[in-house]
Protein backbone atom coordinates (compact mmCIF):
# COMPACT_ATOMS: atom_id res chain seq x y z
CA UNK A 1 0.00 0.00 0.00
CA UNK A 2 1.32 3.44 -0.93
CA UNK A 3 0.71 6.60 1.09
CA UNK A 4 -1.85 7.81 -1.43
CA UNK A 5 -4.06 4.89 -0.40
CA UNK A 6 -4.23 5.88 3.28
CA UNK A 7 -7.58 7.53 2.67
CA UNK A 8 -9.29 5.69 -0.13
CA UNK A 9 -12.95 6.82 -0.39
CA UNK A 10 -13.93 3.30 -1.48
CA UNK A 11 -12.76 1.99 1.91
CA UNK A 12 -15.83 3.62 3.46
CA UNK A 13 -17.93 0.90 1.85
CA UNK A 14 -15.84 -1.67 3.76
CA UNK A 15 -16.61 -0.17 7.15
CA UNK A 16 -19.11 -2.96 7.84
CA UNK A 17 -16.30 -5.50 7.38
CA UNK A 18 -14.70 -4.61 10.72
CA UNK A 19 -16.71 -7.50 12.17
CA UNK A 20 -14.42 -9.86 10.24
CA UNK A 21 -11.72 -9.61 12.90
CA UNK A 22 -13.98 -9.18 15.95
CA UNK A 23 -17.57 -10.05 15.22
CA UNK A 24 -19.18 -9.67 18.64
CA UNK A 25 -17.81 -6.22 19.40
CA UNK A 26 -18.32 -5.10 15.82
CA UNK A 27 -21.97 -6.16 15.83
CA UNK A 28 -22.57 -4.41 19.15
CA UNK A 29 -20.96 -1.26 17.80
CA UNK A 30 -23.19 -1.23 14.69
CA UNK A 31 -26.33 -1.92 16.72
CA UNK A 32 -25.48 0.98 18.99
CA UNK A 33 -24.43 3.20 16.07
CA UNK A 34 -27.69 2.59 14.21
CA UNK A 35 -29.69 3.32 17.35
CA UNK A 36 -27.83 6.59 17.88
CA UNK A 37 -28.73 7.88 14.42
CA UNK A 38 -32.43 7.05 14.58
CA UNK A 39 -34.98 9.83 14.95
CA UNK A 40 -35.31 10.57 18.68
CA UNK A 41 -35.42 13.70 20.78
CA UNK A 42 -33.20 15.05 18.01
CA UNK A 43 -34.17 14.73 14.35
CA UNK A 44 -32.03 12.72 11.93
CA UNK A 45 -31.14 16.00 10.25
CA UNK A 46 -29.90 17.52 13.51
CA UNK A 47 -27.88 14.39 14.29
CA UNK A 48 -26.32 14.51 10.83
CA UNK A 49 -25.22 18.12 11.40
CA UNK A 50 -23.70 17.23 14.78
CA UNK A 51 -21.91 14.28 13.18
CA UNK A 52 -20.64 16.54 10.40
CA UNK A 53 -19.20 18.99 12.91
CA UNK A 54 -17.59 16.22 14.95
CA UNK A 55 -16.23 14.61 11.77
CA UNK A 56 -14.31 17.81 11.09
CA UNK A 57 -13.08 18.13 14.66
CA UNK A 58 -11.74 14.56 14.68
CA UNK A 59 -10.55 15.11 11.08
CA UNK A 60 -11.99 11.88 9.75
CA UNK A 61 -12.21 12.09 5.92
CA UNK A 62 -14.53 9.07 5.73
CA UNK A 63 -16.88 10.65 8.25
CA UNK A 64 -16.77 14.01 6.43
CA UNK A 65 -17.77 12.29 3.16
CA UNK A 66 -20.47 10.22 4.88
CA UNK A 67 -22.04 13.06 6.86
CA UNK A 68 -21.82 15.61 4.06
CA UNK A 69 -23.89 13.15 2.00
CA UNK A 70 -26.23 12.43 4.90
CA UNK A 71 -26.67 16.14 5.68
CA UNK A 72 -27.55 16.96 2.07
CA UNK A 73 -29.90 13.99 1.83
CA UNK A 74 -31.71 15.02 4.98
CA UNK A 75 -32.34 18.53 3.65
CA UNK A 76 -29.49 20.70 4.96
CA UNK A 77 -28.26 23.56 2.83
CA UNK A 78 -24.68 24.72 2.36
CA UNK A 79 -24.98 27.51 4.93
CA UNK A 80 -26.23 25.16 7.65
CA UNK A 81 -23.42 22.68 7.00
CA UNK A 82 -20.75 25.39 7.14
CA UNK A 83 -22.26 26.81 10.33
CA UNK A 84 -22.07 23.35 11.88
CA UNK A 85 -18.38 23.11 10.96
CA UNK A 86 -17.84 26.56 12.49
CA UNK A 87 -19.44 25.36 15.72
CA UNK A 88 -17.01 22.44 15.78
CA UNK A 89 -14.09 24.71 14.95
CA UNK A 90 -15.13 27.25 17.59
CA UNK A 91 -15.21 24.58 20.28
CA UNK A 92 -11.87 23.21 19.16
CA UNK A 93 -10.36 26.72 18.99
CA UNK A 94 -12.00 27.67 22.26
CA UNK A 95 -10.66 24.56 23.92
CA UNK A 96 -7.14 25.53 22.87
CA UNK A 97 -7.58 29.07 24.10
CA UNK A 98 -9.13 27.85 27.37
CA UNK A 99 -5.81 26.17 28.14
CA UNK A 100 -4.20 29.60 27.94
CA UNK A 101 -5.61 30.20 31.39
CA UNK A 102 -3.20 27.53 32.61
CA UNK A 103 -0.40 29.33 30.75
CA UNK A 104 -1.43 32.62 32.33
CA UNK A 105 -1.65 31.09 35.80
CA UNK A 106 1.78 29.56 35.42
CA UNK A 107 3.25 32.79 34.05
CA UNK A 108 1.83 34.85 36.88
CA UNK A 109 3.13 32.37 39.41
CA UNK A 110 6.61 32.42 37.85
CA UNK A 111 6.78 36.16 37.60
CA UNK A 112 5.29 36.73 41.05
CA UNK A 113 2.15 38.72 40.02
CA UNK B 1 -37.38 38.71 -13.06
CA UNK B 2 -37.07 36.50 -16.14
CA UNK B 3 -35.58 33.06 -16.25
CA UNK B 4 -32.15 32.35 -17.63
CA UNK B 5 -32.30 28.89 -19.19
CA UNK B 6 -30.13 26.34 -17.39
CA UNK B 7 -29.52 24.18 -20.47
CA UNK B 8 -30.85 23.30 -23.89
CA UNK B 9 -32.73 20.20 -24.89
CA UNK B 10 -30.65 17.21 -25.90
CA UNK B 11 -32.55 17.33 -29.18
CA UNK B 12 -31.48 20.87 -30.01
CA UNK B 13 -27.91 20.10 -28.95
CA UNK B 14 -27.85 17.18 -31.37
CA UNK B 15 -26.91 14.78 -28.55
CA UNK B 16 -27.06 11.09 -29.36
CA UNK B 17 -28.96 10.73 -26.07
CA UNK B 18 -31.92 12.46 -27.77
CA UNK B 19 -32.51 9.07 -29.38
CA UNK B 20 -34.42 6.81 -26.91
CA UNK B 21 -32.89 3.72 -28.52
CA UNK B 22 -29.42 4.98 -27.68
CA UNK B 23 -30.47 5.72 -24.11
CA UNK B 24 -31.73 2.15 -23.81
CA UNK B 25 -28.42 0.85 -25.10
CA UNK B 26 -26.63 2.84 -22.38
CA UNK B 27 -28.83 1.77 -19.48
CA UNK B 28 -28.92 -1.83 -20.68
CA UNK B 29 -25.12 -1.91 -20.70
CA UNK B 30 -24.70 -2.25 -24.46
CA UNK B 31 -22.28 0.68 -24.66
CA UNK B 32 -19.07 0.91 -22.68
CA UNK B 33 -20.79 1.02 -19.31
CA UNK B 34 -20.62 -1.72 -16.72
CA UNK B 35 -23.64 -4.05 -16.65
CA UNK B 36 -25.86 -4.62 -13.64
CA UNK B 37 -28.23 -7.33 -12.46
CA UNK B 38 -31.32 -7.19 -14.67
CA UNK B 39 -34.30 -5.56 -12.97
CA UNK B 40 -36.47 -8.44 -14.16
CA UNK B 41 -34.21 -10.91 -12.34
CA UNK B 42 -34.68 -9.10 -9.05
CA UNK B 43 -38.45 -9.05 -9.63
CA UNK B 44 -38.47 -12.77 -10.36
CA UNK B 45 -36.63 -13.46 -7.10
CA UNK B 46 -39.40 -11.75 -5.16
CA UNK B 47 -42.14 -13.43 -7.20
CA UNK B 48 -43.27 -10.29 -9.01
CA UNK B 49 -42.28 -11.13 -12.58
CA UNK B 50 -43.98 -10.40 -14.90
CA UNK B 51 -45.16 -7.21 -13.22
CA UNK B 52 -48.93 -6.97 -13.49
CA UNK B 53 -51.43 -4.11 -13.45
CA UNK B 54 -53.62 -3.82 -10.34
CA UNK B 55 -56.15 -1.18 -11.36
CA UNK B 56 -56.60 1.56 -13.95
CA UNK B 57 -57.04 4.63 -11.75
CA UNK B 58 -54.85 7.40 -13.09
CA UNK B 59 -54.97 8.66 -16.65
CA UNK B 60 -51.79 10.64 -17.16
CA UNK B 61 -51.48 12.83 -20.23
CA UNK B 62 -48.38 14.57 -21.48
CA UNK B 63 -49.86 17.67 -23.10
CA UNK B 64 -46.62 18.49 -24.85
CA UNK B 65 -42.90 18.91 -24.46
CA UNK B 66 -42.97 22.68 -24.81
CA UNK B 67 -41.85 24.38 -21.60
CA UNK B 68 -40.73 27.83 -20.49
CA UNK B 69 -37.84 26.22 -18.58
CA UNK B 70 -34.95 23.93 -19.53
CA UNK B 71 -34.05 22.23 -16.28
CA UNK B 72 -30.74 20.43 -16.01
CA UNK B 73 -32.28 17.14 -14.87
CA UNK B 74 -35.45 17.14 -16.97
CA UNK B 75 -36.51 13.57 -17.73
CA UNK B 76 -38.74 14.81 -20.56
CA UNK B 77 -36.00 16.82 -22.29
CA UNK B 78 -38.56 19.61 -22.44
CA UNK B 79 -37.83 23.25 -23.23
CA UNK B 80 -38.82 26.36 -25.16
CA UNK B 81 -37.40 24.82 -28.33
CA UNK B 82 -39.66 21.75 -28.24
CA UNK B 83 -42.69 21.86 -30.50
CA UNK B 84 -44.51 18.59 -29.69
CA UNK B 85 -48.02 19.50 -28.49
CA UNK B 86 -51.12 17.31 -28.10
CA UNK B 87 -53.84 18.23 -30.62
CA UNK B 88 -57.45 18.96 -29.75
CA UNK B 89 -58.46 15.84 -31.70
CA UNK B 90 -56.36 13.66 -29.41
CA UNK B 91 -57.61 15.51 -26.33
CA UNK B 92 -61.17 14.82 -27.42
CA UNK B 93 -60.34 11.11 -27.68
CA UNK B 94 -58.87 11.28 -24.17
CA UNK B 95 -62.09 12.86 -22.89
CA UNK B 96 -64.12 10.10 -24.50
CA UNK B 97 -61.97 7.47 -22.80
CA UNK B 98 -62.37 9.24 -19.45
CA UNK B 99 -66.13 9.41 -19.99
CA UNK B 100 -66.43 5.71 -20.81
CA UNK B 101 -64.08 4.38 -18.13
CA UNK B 102 -65.10 5.53 -14.64
CA UNK B 103 -62.28 3.55 -13.01
CA UNK B 104 -60.03 6.45 -14.06
CA UNK B 105 -60.89 8.73 -11.16
CA UNK B 106 -57.89 10.99 -11.68
CA UNK B 107 -56.50 12.90 -14.67
CA UNK B 108 -52.82 13.75 -14.25
CA UNK B 109 -51.72 16.52 -16.63
CA UNK B 110 -48.04 16.91 -17.28
CA UNK B 111 -45.61 18.25 -19.89
CA UNK B 112 -43.36 20.28 -20.52
CA UNK B 113 -45.51 22.98 -19.10
CA UNK B 114 -49.01 21.56 -19.63
CA UNK B 115 -50.50 25.04 -19.36
CA UNK B 116 -48.75 25.97 -22.63
CA UNK B 117 -50.98 23.63 -24.60
CA UNK B 118 -53.46 25.98 -26.33
CA UNK B 119 -56.35 23.68 -25.37
CA UNK B 120 -55.36 23.38 -21.71
CA UNK B 121 -58.15 25.56 -20.26
CA UNK B 122 -60.89 23.86 -22.26
CA UNK B 123 -59.56 20.42 -21.40
CA UNK B 124 -59.41 21.09 -17.65
CA UNK B 125 -62.96 22.47 -17.73
CA UNK B 126 -64.11 19.39 -19.65
CA UNK B 127 -62.45 16.99 -17.18
CA UNK B 128 -64.04 18.92 -14.30
CA UNK B 129 -67.45 18.51 -15.93
CA UNK B 130 -66.83 14.75 -15.92
CA UNK B 131 -66.25 14.92 -12.18
CA UNK B 132 -62.67 13.72 -12.39
CA UNK B 133 -60.02 14.69 -9.92
CA UNK B 134 -57.52 16.83 -11.84
CA UNK B 135 -53.83 17.06 -11.04
CA UNK B 136 -51.63 19.55 -12.89
CA UNK B 137 -47.86 19.24 -12.74
CA UNK B 138 -47.12 22.94 -12.89
CA UNK B 139 -43.59 24.31 -12.86
CA UNK B 140 -44.93 27.42 -11.03
CA UNK B 141 -42.92 29.95 -13.06
CA UNK B 142 -45.32 29.57 -15.98
CA UNK B 143 -47.85 31.58 -13.96
CA UNK B 144 -45.58 34.64 -14.04
CA UNK B 145 -43.98 34.03 -17.43
CA UNK B 146 -46.60 35.88 -19.46
CA UNK B 147 -49.77 37.87 -18.57
CA UNK B 148 -51.82 35.32 -20.48
CA UNK B 149 -51.05 32.79 -17.71
CA UNK B 150 -51.93 35.07 -14.78
CA UNK B 151 -55.41 33.52 -14.70
CA UNK B 152 -54.04 30.16 -13.58
CA UNK B 153 -54.18 30.39 -9.74
CA UNK B 154 -57.87 31.43 -9.73
CA UNK B 155 -58.67 28.94 -12.50
CA UNK B 156 -57.02 26.09 -10.60
CA UNK B 157 -58.97 27.03 -7.47
CA UNK B 158 -62.26 27.25 -9.38
CA UNK B 159 -61.88 23.66 -10.59
CA UNK B 160 -60.32 22.29 -7.38
CA UNK B 161 -57.22 21.30 -9.36
CA UNK B 162 -54.48 19.67 -7.29
CA UNK B 163 -51.26 21.50 -8.12
CA UNK B 164 -48.03 19.52 -7.98
CA UNK B 165 -44.91 21.58 -8.46
CA UNK B 166 -41.20 20.94 -8.52
CA UNK B 167 -39.15 22.94 -6.07
CA UNK B 168 -35.81 21.16 -5.79
CA UNK B 169 -34.79 23.09 -2.70
CA UNK B 170 -35.80 25.81 -0.27
CA UNK B 171 -32.87 28.01 -1.28
CA UNK B 172 -32.34 29.92 -4.52
CA UNK B 173 -28.79 28.69 -5.02
CA UNK B 174 -29.59 25.00 -5.32
CA UNK B 175 -32.93 25.48 -7.09
CA UNK B 176 -31.57 27.84 -9.74
CA UNK B 177 -28.58 25.61 -10.37
CA UNK B 178 -30.95 22.85 -11.45
CA UNK B 179 -33.79 24.82 -12.99
CA UNK B 180 -32.29 28.10 -14.21
CA UNK B 181 -31.40 31.48 -12.74
CA UNK B 182 -34.47 33.31 -11.51
CA UNK B 183 -36.62 30.18 -11.16
CA UNK B 184 -36.59 30.19 -7.36
CA UNK B 185 -37.67 33.82 -7.06
CA UNK B 186 -40.53 33.33 -9.55
CA UNK B 187 -41.52 30.04 -7.92
CA UNK B 188 -41.85 31.74 -4.53
CA UNK B 189 -43.98 34.50 -6.07
CA UNK B 190 -46.19 31.88 -7.75
CA UNK B 191 -46.64 30.00 -4.46
CA UNK B 192 -47.63 33.32 -2.82
CA UNK B 193 -50.30 33.75 -5.51
CA UNK B 194 -51.51 30.17 -4.96
CA UNK B 195 -51.54 30.71 -1.19
CA UNK B 196 -53.69 33.81 -1.74
CA UNK B 197 -56.25 31.54 -3.44
CA UNK B 198 -56.15 29.20 -0.45
CA UNK B 199 -53.72 26.65 -1.87
CA UNK B 200 -51.56 24.96 0.71
CA UNK B 201 -53.70 26.16 3.61
CA UNK B 202 -55.00 23.23 5.59
CA UNK B 203 -58.61 24.41 5.91
CA UNK B 204 -59.17 25.32 2.23
CA UNK B 205 -59.19 21.87 0.65
CA UNK B 206 -57.03 23.27 -2.18
CA UNK B 207 -53.95 21.10 -2.46
CA UNK B 208 -50.48 22.35 -3.36
CA UNK B 209 -47.86 19.63 -3.16
CA UNK B 210 -44.19 20.25 -3.86
CA UNK B 211 -41.76 17.85 -5.44
CA UNK B 212 -38.19 17.51 -4.26
CA UNK B 213 -35.61 15.74 -6.36
CA UNK B 214 -31.92 15.56 -5.50
CA UNK B 215 -29.66 18.16 -7.10
CA UNK B 216 -26.96 15.60 -7.86
CA UNK B 217 -26.05 11.93 -8.09
CA UNK B 218 -27.54 10.90 -4.77
CA UNK B 219 -30.81 9.46 -3.52
CA UNK B 220 -33.38 11.51 -1.62
CA UNK B 221 -33.45 11.31 2.16
CA UNK B 222 -36.43 10.66 4.38
CA UNK B 223 -39.50 12.28 2.81
CA UNK B 224 -41.25 13.35 5.99
CA UNK B 225 -38.04 14.86 7.40
CA UNK B 226 -37.46 16.77 4.16
CA UNK B 227 -41.06 17.96 4.20
CA UNK B 228 -40.68 19.25 7.76
CA UNK B 229 -37.51 21.14 6.88
CA UNK B 230 -39.00 22.60 3.68
CA UNK B 231 -42.06 23.77 5.61
CA UNK B 232 -39.94 25.32 8.34
CA UNK B 233 -37.59 27.11 5.98
CA UNK B 234 -40.17 28.31 3.44
CA UNK B 235 -42.40 29.63 6.21
CA UNK B 236 -39.47 31.28 8.00
CA UNK B 237 -37.86 32.82 4.94
CA UNK B 238 -40.85 33.54 2.67
CA UNK B 239 -44.02 33.03 4.74
CA UNK B 240 -45.42 30.57 2.21
CA UNK B 241 -47.22 27.27 2.78
CA UNK B 242 -47.81 23.98 1.01
CA UNK B 243 -49.45 20.65 1.85
CA UNK B 244 -46.98 17.85 1.27
CA UNK B 245 -43.53 17.31 -0.17
CA UNK B 246 -42.99 14.37 -2.53
CA UNK B 247 -39.38 13.13 -2.57
CA UNK B 248 -38.70 11.72 -6.02
CA UNK B 249 -35.63 9.84 -7.18
CA UNK B 250 -33.99 10.99 -10.41
CA UNK B 251 -34.19 8.23 -13.01
CA UNK B 252 -31.16 7.73 -15.23
CA UNK B 253 -32.81 8.89 -18.44
CA UNK B 254 -32.68 11.94 -20.73
CA UNK B 255 -30.92 15.00 -19.24
CA UNK B 256 -30.17 13.36 -15.90
CA UNK B 257 -28.52 10.49 -17.77
CA UNK B 258 -26.53 13.07 -19.72
CA UNK B 259 -25.56 14.70 -16.40
CA UNK B 260 -24.37 11.36 -15.00
CA UNK B 261 -22.41 10.39 -18.12
CA UNK B 262 -20.71 13.75 -18.65
CA UNK B 263 -19.58 13.83 -15.01
CA UNK B 264 -18.53 10.20 -14.97
CA UNK B 265 -21.06 9.45 -12.20
CA UNK B 266 -23.25 6.92 -14.02
CA UNK B 267 -21.75 3.81 -12.41
CA UNK B 268 -21.67 5.44 -8.98
CA UNK B 269 -25.37 6.31 -9.31
CA UNK B 270 -26.49 2.94 -10.65
CA UNK B 271 -24.65 1.22 -7.79
CA UNK B 272 -26.57 3.36 -5.31
CA UNK B 273 -29.88 2.48 -6.99
CA UNK B 274 -29.10 -1.24 -6.96
CA UNK B 275 -27.84 -1.23 -3.37
CA UNK B 276 -31.06 0.50 -2.31
CA UNK B 277 -33.36 -1.89 -4.24
CA UNK B 278 -36.40 -2.49 -2.01
CA UNK B 279 -38.95 -5.18 -2.98
CA UNK B 280 -41.31 -3.53 -0.48
CA UNK B 281 -41.96 -0.83 -3.07
CA UNK B 282 -43.29 -3.21 -5.74
CA UNK B 283 -46.93 -3.26 -4.66
CA UNK B 284 -47.20 0.51 -4.83
CA UNK B 285 -45.38 1.20 -8.10
CA UNK B 286 -47.33 3.82 -10.02
CA UNK B 287 -47.16 1.86 -13.29
CA UNK B 288 -49.51 -0.69 -11.73
CA UNK B 289 -52.32 1.86 -11.38
CA UNK B 290 -52.06 4.06 -14.46
CA UNK B 291 -51.56 4.58 -18.14
CA UNK B 292 -49.46 7.40 -19.52
CA UNK B 293 -50.45 9.04 -22.80
CA UNK B 294 -47.87 10.82 -24.94
CA UNK B 295 -48.51 14.09 -26.78
CA UNK B 296 -49.19 12.09 -29.96
CA UNK B 297 -51.64 9.71 -28.29
CA UNK B 298 -49.58 6.59 -27.69
CA UNK B 299 -49.95 4.59 -24.49
CA UNK B 300 -47.19 3.78 -22.01
CA UNK B 301 -46.91 2.19 -18.58
CA UNK B 302 -45.43 5.37 -17.07
CA UNK B 303 -43.94 8.73 -17.89
CA UNK B 304 -40.42 7.26 -17.95
CA UNK B 305 -41.27 4.45 -20.38
CA UNK B 306 -42.87 7.16 -22.50
CA UNK B 307 -39.57 9.03 -22.67
CA UNK B 308 -37.77 5.84 -23.63
CA UNK B 309 -40.39 5.11 -26.34
CA UNK B 310 -41.34 1.81 -24.64
CA UNK B 311 -45.02 1.49 -25.53
CA UNK B 312 -47.44 -0.74 -23.59
CA UNK B 313 -47.17 -4.44 -24.37
CA UNK B 314 -50.61 -4.61 -26.00
CA UNK B 315 -51.90 -4.83 -29.54
CA UNK B 316 -53.74 -1.54 -29.00
CA UNK B 317 -51.05 1.02 -28.27
CA UNK B 318 -52.86 4.22 -29.20
CA UNK B 319 -55.77 6.11 -27.63
CA UNK B 320 -57.68 5.72 -30.88
CA UNK B 321 -57.79 1.94 -30.19
CA UNK B 322 -58.15 2.10 -26.41
CA UNK B 323 -58.84 -1.35 -24.97
CA UNK B 324 -59.40 -1.41 -21.21
CA UNK B 325 -59.35 -5.17 -20.91
CA UNK B 326 -56.02 -5.47 -22.71
CA UNK B 327 -54.51 -2.71 -20.63
CA UNK B 328 -55.67 -4.31 -17.39
CA UNK B 329 -54.12 -7.63 -18.34
CA UNK B 330 -50.86 -6.30 -19.75
CA UNK B 331 -47.41 -7.08 -18.40
CA UNK B 332 -45.58 -3.86 -17.58
CA UNK B 333 -42.56 -3.17 -19.76
CA UNK B 334 -39.45 -3.11 -17.58
CA UNK B 335 -35.88 -1.91 -17.86
CA UNK B 336 -32.86 -0.96 -15.80
CA UNK B 337 -34.28 2.54 -15.30
CA UNK B 338 -37.00 0.92 -13.12
CA UNK B 339 -34.42 0.67 -10.32
CA UNK B 340 -35.08 4.40 -9.87
CA UNK B 341 -38.63 3.72 -8.65
CA UNK B 342 -37.68 0.85 -6.33
CA UNK B 343 -34.74 2.44 -4.47
CA UNK B 344 -35.05 3.05 -0.76
CA UNK B 345 -38.56 4.18 0.16
CA UNK B 346 -39.47 4.03 -3.52
CA UNK B 347 -40.41 6.81 -5.90
CA UNK B 348 -43.56 7.65 -7.74
CA UNK B 349 -45.36 10.72 -9.03
CA UNK B 350 -46.68 10.93 -5.47
CA UNK B 351 -43.29 10.54 -3.80
CA UNK B 352 -42.37 7.68 -1.46
CA UNK B 353 -44.12 4.31 -1.84
CA UNK B 354 -42.91 2.09 1.00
Amino acid sequence: MSKKDYFNPDDLKKFGDITEFQEKMGQKFFTWYNEVFKEGALTVREKNLIALAVAHVVQCPYCIDAYTTASIQSGCDEEQMMEAVHVGAAIKGGATLAFSVQMMNHTKEMLGD
Amino acid sequence: MGIKQQSKSLLSLGSELADPDYQLQVINGQTTQKTYVKFEKNLAQSGHYPLSVKRLEIFQINLGRLCNQSCAHCHVDAGPDRREIMTKENLEICLEILRKHPSFHTVDLTGGAPEMNPHFKWFVESCAELGKKIMVRSNLTIILSNPKYHYLPAFFAQHQVEVISSLPFYSAKRTDKQRGEGVFEDSIKAIELLNQQGYGLSESGLILNLVYNPAGAFLPGNQSALEAEFKRQLARRHEIQFNHLFAITNLPINRFLDYLLTRDKYEFYMEQLLEAYNPGTLDGLMCRYMVSVSWDGYLYDCDFNQMLALKVACTSQHISHFNESELLNRAIVLGQHCYGCTAGAGSSCGGNIA
